[in-house]
Parts: structure tokens; C-alpha cells; sequence
């Protein structure tokens, strides 16, 4: 499998996105780049297709026309062998965690693990360990999902996510439904291990403090297209109503009612 | 105005025949156009079902037969499927013993025909009923589980982050519990065949005391193979309807909880009308080959 790391080119590169619901257009052309070890966050109204962007991004939604290159490769045709090394490398955090109802913490974190490559179950454990222990849950192992907090299952979804090493993470809403001091807590947690592995990462959220925390570039999607991309002092200087408002509301607004 | 899927559905035959004369006003018109959408709707809706269970069915099918299995997942939905079935199906096979001795000893002795009360309870049991009410049964049981299963799972992404995963959910998901109810569907009809005999024999014997010993041999005396092992073996037929239409049914749920109650009350709807079809189906190619 090549290395990511060894290949040039952007971590993701997107041309022209175009994705539709029957009669409603959500993505009308959509142009973005993201560098490796770089964070791109998204910003943008709810039903904006902030969300479909990122599953289009995994291949978990077809795009209608327009090319997705991630890991330096094109997503368009590709067959489901090919599509699942391209995931191999690739994190999701789901925005309401998505953790296995059934499994316990342990095995959340171990099952992409156990079904992607052998390991010794000595390694696969120890691995395991470690990465609950980067999230601050290795004592709650064996814990069911339905035991632990919201803010807990964040942190094992991020445990999971990055279970495979991925060279890429996607956050949907990382700190969606969390109380402020938690949602804080996941993004210095998400900072620490961005700055740790170097992944190239895109983040979809509402919370403007956060994004100007973890962010290296934003992008503000609005009506299918990308509004605005720049800093966050590049989007405070924009003189776009749109932005303008989004940014002024987002400032009055406590993070966790903006996320909900 | 009457909305009812087969209101439209029946409402839409004249226009197929020619029938339907042409609309007078413009109001008309307009009501016309929306009906013939209604019901364009679901033709198309009822030929698209039928396309992507047609699809689902040979990726499950591909998903099976491609390595890596995942064989202890299979082992735990054996578990979930044939263990955890077992009482529900003996109860209901010891009951439909019970039933079938009473009721039928009461029409034998009408006509002097008390003496082959075992052979028709058993032949009865072993070739239609114990079959289909383990089928019925499990219809219940596990297509509503799997369907309310695979659909809570389908709205909370978690079949979306097993993909992400780069793990097949139609390996992972669907192929075992297809394969778990193919395979413990006959071994479930042979606990109800079972039941319903021993309780067939127990109400008998109740009436009108008869051996254990006796009650078998007079049983199965006229019974073969080709009476007991298709029938038997027709079940795994059961079993492959009941696991994909529960797995097809849950993984295309969507609209939160409502969808997951949607997804487990079709589930059985559907398993136990095609489990009766099929049943009217594999009867007949039973007769035509092993009679």
C-alpha cells in the first residue's frame, strides 16, 4: 500500500462537487483543497450538506458529477476492494459517535483492528490499550456505549477512528450536543492528537470558537458552494452579509447551543 | 379523498384498460394528473422494491462466499437465532400436537378410523406442520429482531461507520444472520416435530391410554425418508427468506425511530407472505420429485 506521506499532492483535492437529493441541489460545485497535516474546517448553516460532503468524501454517497481525490486517489469508479484501502486510511468521527450498541468500549476500538490485517492478539490489545489511554478512557474498557456520557463516546469514537493510523481524519460536529466544557475538552483533544500524528484533517462544525482553535483554514459553505475559504481573521474581515451575520451570531452564541 | 395505497392501486385498473373517459374541466384534469402520479408512484415504488432486494440479495450471496468469513460472528447469531428460538418453537410445536390429536381423533372416530390417529398426527407434523408453524414462528421472532436490529443500527450510523471501517456490513451484518437462519431453521423444525409428537402421543394417551413404543411404530410405519427430509430440509428455503428479507428491510430503514418500527413490522409482514408462497411452491416440486 503506498504511503501517503511518500506521495505529493493534497491530502484531498475536490473539483466541481455536485450532489442532489431528487429536485434539491445540496453541493452545486464544490472546489476544495486540503494539504497534508493541514486542518480544514467547515463552517456553515444546518441542511447546508456539510455532512453530505464528508460522507461523499469517505464514499458513503455517490457524488451526481465532479471528481474526489483523496489520499491521491480518485474515488470515481473505483471498486469496493479499492474503496476500502482508500478507507484504511481515512478516520470518521460521526457526529452522534455511532459506536456499536452491542460491543463494549474494547471492542469498538478493536473491531477495525481485528477485521483489517492479522495481529497477534497480544499487539492488538496492547494497541487497544493505547489508543483508549490517548483519550483519557482506559479505565472505562469495558464499559458498554449505553454507560458511558455523550462526551465519553466522542472520545471513543475518536479512539476508533484513528484505531487504523489514518493519514486523514473526518470530525462530523465533533462537539455537537456537549456541554461547553466537554466540547473544549474534545477539541484540545483532537488539537493534541492532530499536532501528534500529523494528519491532514476536516472538521465540520458550528461552534465558531472551536473552529478558530483547531483550525488552520475555514471554509464557509453556504447555498451548495463554498462561500469563503481563508483564516479566521480572513473570514472576520469578510464584508459578505452572509459571513458577516454567521460570524456576529456565532460570537453571541454559547458554543454547545450553537452545536446542537 | 380515500389515499389507501390499494384504493389507488384498484382506482388506477380502468385507466390500464382504456376505460376512463376524458376529463371535462381543468380541475379534473389536474385531479387526473395528480391520481396518475399517485399511482405511477407505486408501480414504481412496488418494481424498485423488488430491484434492490434483487441486488441485495446477490451482494449478501458474493459477501458469503468471499473470504475472510466471519465465523465467530455466525456462531453468535446461531446462538441469537436457533438457541434463543428454541423454546418459543418447542411450545408452539408441542401445542400444535395437542390440537392436532384432539381435533383429529374426534374426526377419526366419526369415521371408524381411530387406529390411524399416529400415522396422521405424525405424518401431519413431520411433512406441513411442524415446517411451517417453525417457520411462522421464527418469522416472528427473528425477522422482527433483525429488522429493528439492523434498522436501529442503519439510523444511528453505525452500518455507515462499519463501511468506513472498510469492513463489509453485508459480510458482517447480513451474510450470517442469512446463514445462521438457513441453518438452524431445520434443526428448529426437528425440536417442533419432535414436541408435537411427544405432546400429540401425551394427549392421546390422555383420551385414550396407548405406549409410547406403540404410538411411534404405528407413526411411522408408512413413513420415508422423502417424507421427512425434504419437508425438513424446504425450511433452509424459510430460513433464507426470513434472514435477507429482516436484513434488507433494517438496512434500508431511515427516518429515526419510527423507521426502525417500520423496518421490524415489515419485516415479518413480508417474511411470513413469501415463507406462505413459497411454502405453496416447494410443496408442489416436493410432490413432483420425491412422491
Amino acid at each position: 500500500m503506498e504511503n501517503m506521506q511518500n506521495s505529493g499532492g493534497p491530502a484531498i483535492a475536490v473539483k466541481d462537487l455536485r450532489k442532489s437529493f431528487g429536485e434539491q441541489k445540496v453541493l452545486n460545485g464544490v472546489n476544495l483543497q486540503v494539504g497534508r497535516g493541514e486542518t480544514l474546517v467547515i463552517l456553515g448553516q444546518s441542511g447546508t450538506g456539510k455532512s453530505v460532503f464528508l460522507k461523499l468524501l469517505i464514499g458513503l454517497l455517490k457524488p451526481d458529477s465532479g471528481s474526489i481525490e483523496v489520499a491521491g486517489k480518485e474515488l470515481k469508479g473505483l471498486e469496493m476492494d479499492n474503496l476500502n484501502q482508500i478507507r484504511k486510511k481515512v478516520g470518521f468521527l460521526f457526529q452522534q459517535s455511532a459506536l456499536y450498541d452491542s460491543l463494549s468500549v474494547e471492542e469498538n476500538v478493536a473491531f477495525p483492528l481485528a477485521r483489517n490485517g492479522p495481529m497477534a492478539p497480544g499487539e492488538q490489545k496492547d494497541r487497544v490499550r493505547n489508543l483508549l489511554s490517548q483519550v483519557g478512557m482506559e479505565s472505562d474498557g469495558s464499559k458498554m456505549p449505553s454507560e458511558i456520557s455523550g462526551g465519553m463516546q466522542k472520545r471513543v469514537g475518536l479512539a476508533r477512528a484513528l484505531a487504523l493510523q489514518p493519514d486523514i481524519l473526518l470530525c462530523d460536529e465533533p462537539t455537537a450536543g456537549l456541554d461547553p466544557i466537554t466540547a473544549r475538552e474534545i477539541e484540545d483533544l483532537i488539537l493534541k492528537l492532530q499536532k501528534e500524528r500529523q494528519m491532514a484533517s476536516v472538521v465540520v462544525t458550528h461552534d465558531l470558537r472551536g473552529a478558530k482553535t483547531i483550525s488552520n483554514r475555514l471554509a464557509v459553505l453556504h447555498q451548495g458552494n463554498i462561500l469563503i475559504e481563508g483564516t479566521f481573521e480572513d473570514l472576520q474581515k469578510s464584508h459578505d452579509s452572509f459571513v458577516l451575520r454567521f460570524m456576529a451570531e456565532g460570537a453571541q452564541t454559547p458554543c454547545h447551543e450553537q452545536s446542537v | 379523498m380515500i389515499r389507501h395505497p390499494l384504493f389507488l392501486f384498484a382506482s388506477s385498473i380502468p385507466g390500464w384498460m382504456g376505460l376512463r373517459g376524458q376529463p371535462e374541466t381543468e380541475a379534473q384534469l389536474r385531479a387526473q394528473d395528480r391520481r396518475e402520479i399517485a399511482q405511477n408512484h407505486i408501480v414504481h415504488s412496488f418494481f424498485e422494491w423488488f430491484g434492490e432486494l434483487g441486488i441485495f440479495c446477490a451482494r449478501v450471496i458474493s459477501a458469503a462466499f468471499n473470504p475472510p468469513y466471519e465465523g465467530r460472528e455466525l456462531f453468535h447469531q446461531l446462538d441469537e437465532i436457533g438457541s434463543k428460538s428454541l423454546p418459543l418453537v418447542a411450545l408452539a410445536g408441542a401445542a400444535t400436537g395437542v390440537v392436532m390429536s384432539l381435533q383429529t381423533r374426534d374426526s377419526l372416530i366419526r369415521f371408524g378410523a381411530k387406529s390411524v390417529l399416529p400415522a396422521v398426527i405424525v405424518i401431519s407434523i413431520i411433512k406441513e406442520t411442524g415446517p411451517i408453524i417453525t417457520a411462522l414462528i421464527t418469522s416472528g421472532r427473528v425477522g422482527a429482531g433483525i429488522g429493528a436490529e439492523l434498522g436501529s443500527m442503519k439510523v444511528t450510523e453505525q452500518i455507515d461507520a462499519m463501511e468506513v471501517s472498510a469492513v463489509n456490513p453485508y459480510k458482517y451484518l447480513a451474510a450470517t444472520r442469512v446463514l445462521a437462519c438457513m441453518l438452524m431453521l431445520p434443526l428448529l423444525t426437528l425440536s417442533a416435530d419432535f414436541c408435537g409428537i411427544m405432546m400429540g402421543w401425551i394427549a392421546n394417551t390422555l383420551a385414550e391410554p396407548i405406549s409410547l413404543h406403540l404410538f411411534i411404530v404405528e407413526g411411522f410405519q408408512n413413513v420415508t425418508f422423502n417424507d421427512f427430509l425434504p419437508p425438513t430440509l424446504k425450511t433452509m428455503v424459510f430460513g433464507l427468506i426470513i434472514g435477507m428479507i429482516g436484513c434488507f428491510q433494517g438496512m434500508r430503514a431511515r427516518g429515526g425511530t419510527e423507521g426502525v418500527g417500520r423496518a421490524a413490522t415489515t419485516s415479518v409482514v413480508i417474511a411470513s407472505l413469501f415463507v406462505i408462497l413459497a411454502d405453496v411452491l416447494l410443496v408442489r416440486l416436493i410432490l413432483v420429485f420425491f412422491s
